[in-house]
């Protein structure tokens, strides 16, 4: 909104070729991914080279291995599982994120609201995750996936809430002179100015939604409940000395979270591509 | 161009005093101002930091109200003027919406007024022609020079074809040969529109450059302590910056702010010079 972009006025510089694109997208991932490469081959090398354990550490080989033997098949099948955790931590979202933008517009347009929930809010941020796990189970009883969506949305409630709330409070004073002098209503400042201004910054909180979502929805299965999904999958591989099982689910439930931030970012590029987080950040 | 002749002046500001409470205490912004703009005038306000030329700019726009005093516009309070949407303004920042394209950041007051899509698109695309930016209708505003963001508010500001358009030190921001092709571009869409345009400034050529009348403003308490006629011959254009005359009025108005900070706002001085003001509108 600020006089940023080149001070000459050059409409744009002509988007270069599509190989060319291409040979910038792959070279910005070259060091990336040569990392990762070098990572898992040091990780190999290592634990053979010493010997290691597979209790204290097993070979990026091994975990591979146990990851393509449960995938669909065995005591531990680790796609139904990931498929079980990923529902409860998207419903987890969902419910997190509706709340938290109920009471975002609340605490935006009302400031009687903000008095009255935001000190709940603030506890409610500030309960310890664990502790209130077992109670959740409790509440909404072990075996319903409910149970571990409502320990997912706790987390998610407090970044939505305060995001939104922030965009659509922080608003520029001279855009709003701009519609004052237009005359415009509350409900067209809403809707024109005050929406669209949110919306990065609900797209951010979204970001951090979909790992805390995960986090929750786990932590919520340490404590009991379906056996088919990562956490429980965790804690019984683990107690049954099989460490690479253990670890393809660790890895299945970190490459499930990185696949659904993903697909925050492309919702991003759709939403908001003006904005100057997106524009330009990535390349291609 | 320069007097009014029309019975009702665009703009009538009469006695008007603006307080503000700092803390515990009061600050005097404004004392005793009184302004009449006639149709197609050219006014701008000049003077040092804190005399409270925008908060005068800022009174005329209804978007704050006056301690004591009245503010008319079209012989109608300010408020009702607001309220009928016959206001364009133009702050120092562009403030275009940056999820908007430059086509939509102008159809937005459009918006507002409920015109329906195809005349709103084709006052856009006139606006956009009268800026001569036509080419980056699509374009958003991050893709803009500041130069040209200006350029898209002054066609969001006059899209509604307003009966005054009240400028808050437009181009304060922009570098100084910006600034002048700017200063022309303005002249030249105020002679196409006939819009009456309120222009605050602290730039002593761009005022004389611009303004049929400059109201020259003293600070602590904001008074009018002087109104320079500017007698240059219309259009104006890149020679007008080298005639005599204009220097003469740069001189002028130079002086009406320097002998303000050195006397202070001397009271015979003040009122002399606003009946010569009043008497000169009226």
């Amino acid at each position: 909104m600020t006089a940023a972009a080149s001070s000459v006025g050059i409409p744009l510089p002509p988007r270069p070729g599509r190989l060319l694109r291409m040979g910038r997208t792959v070279r910005y991932y070259v060091p990336a991914i040569a990392v990762f490469i070098g990572v898992i081959v040091l990780w190999e090398l290592a634990v053979r080279g010493v010997g290691m354990q597979a209790f204290i550490l097993p070979a990026p080989s091994a975990i591979g291995a146990a990851l393509v033997e449960n995938w669909g098949a065995g005591r531990w099948p680790l796609f139904e599982a990931a498929r079980v955790t990923l529902f409860e931590a998207v419903g987890g979202l969902l419910i997190g994120t509706t709340v938290g933008l109920i009471v975002a517009f609340g605490i935006a347009r009302w400031a009687t609201t903000r008095d009255a929930v935001l000190p709940f809010a603030i506890a409610a941020n500030a309960i310890p995750i664990i502790a209130i796990a077992p109670i959740f189970n409790a509440w909404f009883g072990i075996t319903n996936p409910l149970s571990k969506m409502m320990i997912a949305a706790l987390l998610v409630f407090f970044p939505i809430m305060i995001n939104v709330t922030r965009g659509l409070t922080q608003v520029e004073p001279s855009a709003l002179e701009l519609m004052r002098s237009y005359a415009a209503s509350d409900w067209e400042v809403l809707r024109k100015l005050r929406l669209p201004n949110a919306l990065p910054y609900f797209l951010t909180a979204l970001k951090v939604a979909t790992t805390l979502s995960l986090i929750g929805a786990i932590v919520g299965e340490y404590f009991g409940g379906a056996s088919n999904v990562i956490g429980r999958v965790v804690v019984q591989s683990a107690s049954a000395l099989r460490f690479d099982v253990t670890w393809a689910a660790i890895l299945l439930g970190a490459i499930t979270g990185i696949a659904f931030y993903l697909a925050i970012v492309a919702l991003e590029r759709v939403l908001i591509p003006w904005h100057s987080t997106v524009r330009g950040e990535h390349p291609g | 161009m320069t007097e009014s002749s029309q019975p009702t002046p665009v703009v009538r500001v009469s006695g008007v005093d603006k307080q503000f409470t700092v803390g515990h205490g009061i600050t005097t912004a404004l004392d005793g101002i009184d302004l009449e703009i006639g149709r197609g005038e050219f006014v701008s306000l000049i003077g040092p930091s804190g005399c409270g030329k925008s908060t005068l700019l800022r009174l005329i726009g209804d978007l704050t109200a006056p301690t004591a005093g009245s503010v008319e516009v079209n012989g109608k309070p300010a408020h009702a003027a607001r309220l009928g949407r016959e206001y364009g303004m133009v702050f120092q920042a562009p403030v275009l919406f940056e999820w908007r394209s430059v086509s939509d950041n102008v159809k937005l007051p459009l918006e507002l007024l409920g015109m329906d899509r195809s005349e709103r698109d084709a006052h856009a695309r006139e606006m956009l022609a009268l800026v001569e930016l036509s080419d980056f209708a699509s374009h958003h505003p991050y893709q803009l020079s500041g130069g040209m963001q200006q350029r898209v508010a002054i066609a969001r500001a006059l899209a509604i074809q307003p009966s005054i358009l009240l400028m808050d030190e437009p181009f304060g921001a922009l570098d100084e040969m910006t600034r002048e092709r700017m200063n022309t571009e303005v002249l030249r869409i105020w002679q196409q529109t006939g819009t009456t345009i309120v222009f605050v400034t602290h730039s002593i050529p761009e005022a004389v450059f611009l303004s049929t009348r400059v109201a020259v403003m003293s600070a602590r308490p904001g008074r009018i302590t002087h109104v320079v006629d500017v007698a240059l011959p219309q259009p104006r254009n890149e020679a007008t910056r080298e005639d005599p005359r204009y220097f003469r009025h740069v001189t002028e108005v130079r002086e009406a702010l320097r002998s303000d900070g050195a006397l202070g706002a001397e009271p015979a001085l003040v009122s002399e010079e606003r009946m010569a003001a009043e008497g000169g509108i009226g």
